[in-house]
């Protein structure tokens, strides 16, 4: 049983991981980062490591963040 | 080199590396089976020495505390690089605090996106508090409250404008209250020198495993790290912030 969730929980993040990998905008990775980040907080917990999963979920909040305000300034020097 | 080359390169590197991957990994231990005894020994004599009841905590602020100081440190120097890199240059000004900053900072927030964040910053702060008080005796601790402390000016600035954000976060005090934190920690382990026995030895009593007040010095250490890892994330954030909304070209 424990193993079968610890399995799902896994899959779950590799499938993530490569849909952050597979998208080429930058936008749309940022979404993508966001729901790897979550999994792999759940992961960690599914593991029983429950510093490390509350870590991850702020982490997996901060980052998305930074890069969507880099985005934006980029944009904008674009312009 | 053309591209032939390159692929015969790559096909020999590759395949090299593939053998040695394989044969590491076949040679792992299985998959949830812990062989150290570092673990067992741990598990035995922790209550006794230091009584709190998360080994984790004490194995990081206690038995390999001084590793902790330096990981600490890295927090303090990545947070000082932010602020040397985004810095306001010659040939940038700062928009002035009654700037208007254009419909991106005041932002057409929903109001369902407001009413959920207000409603949850207070539960935030309150979460992160408790995160750090009980770092010693459940999971957590104080980088995880820390971070977690952190989220909550960032929901304000979600929910509300950048400017009341700005106002509501002196960057003078968050530099203080990131140093105090994280010096503190330091200060805390030369006590123990002061006090004649070693760096980050526990010179305060330790109480009844499980209560708020035991372990000795870790709750001391705990919210010294929680204060400094919170201010250091927000200025990392409000670095961020001020660098897209409020810094323009000359």
């Amino acid at each position: 049983m424990t193993a079968a969730v610890q399995a799902i929980a896994m899959f779950t993040v590799g499938l993530f991981a490569l849909l952050v990998v597979v998208n080429r905008d930058p936008a749309r990775q940022v979404v993508a980062m966001g729901m790897f980040g979550t999994s792999l907080a759940i992961l960690f917990l599914v593991l029983q490591a429950p510093d490390v999963a509350l870590s991850q979920i702020v982490v997996a909040l901060a980052y998305p963040l930074m890069v969507l305000l880099t985005l934006s300034k980029v944009k904008e020097r674009r312009r | 080199m053309n591209v032939r080359a390159r692929a015969a390169l790559f096909a020999i590197a590759g395949a090299s590396t593939f053998v040695l991957l394989v044969w590491g990994l076949a040679g792992l231990p299985k998959f949830g089976h812990y062989g150290g005894p570092y673990g067992a020994v741990l598990n035995r004599v922790e209550l006794r020495e230091r009584h709190a009841t998360s080994v984790v905590a004490s194995v990081v602020f206690d038995y390999r505390g001084f590793d902790t100081a330096g990981e600490e440190f890295i927090l303090f120097v990545a947070v000082m690089a932010v602020a040397m890199v985004l810095r306001v240059q010659r040939e940038e000004k700062e928009a002035g605090s009654h700037a208007r900053l254009g419909a991106r900072a005041l932002g057409d927030t929903s109001d369902a996106v407001r009413v959920a964040g207000i409603l949850l910053i207070g539960p935030a702060v309150l979460l992160g508090l408790y995160v750090v008080a009980h770092g010693h005796a459940t999971p957590g601790g104080g980088f995880q409250g820390g971070l977690v402390l952190s989220s909550a000016p960032l929901i304000l600035y979600l929910v509300g404008r950048y400017l009341s954000f700005r106002r509501l976060n002196p960057v003078s005090l968050l530099d203080f209250g990131e140093g105090v934190g994280i010096g503190g920690f330091v200060v805390i382990g030369l006590i123990g020198l002061v006090a004649g026995i070693a760096f980050l030895d526990n010179v305060l009593p330790l109480g009844r495993p499980g209560s708020v007040f035991s372990a000795g010095t870790l709750p001391v250490i705990n919210l010294s790290v929680g204060l400094g890892v919170a201010a250091g994330i927000v200025l990392i954030l409000f670095e961020f912030l001020e660098q897209t909304l409020m810094i323009r070209r000359r």
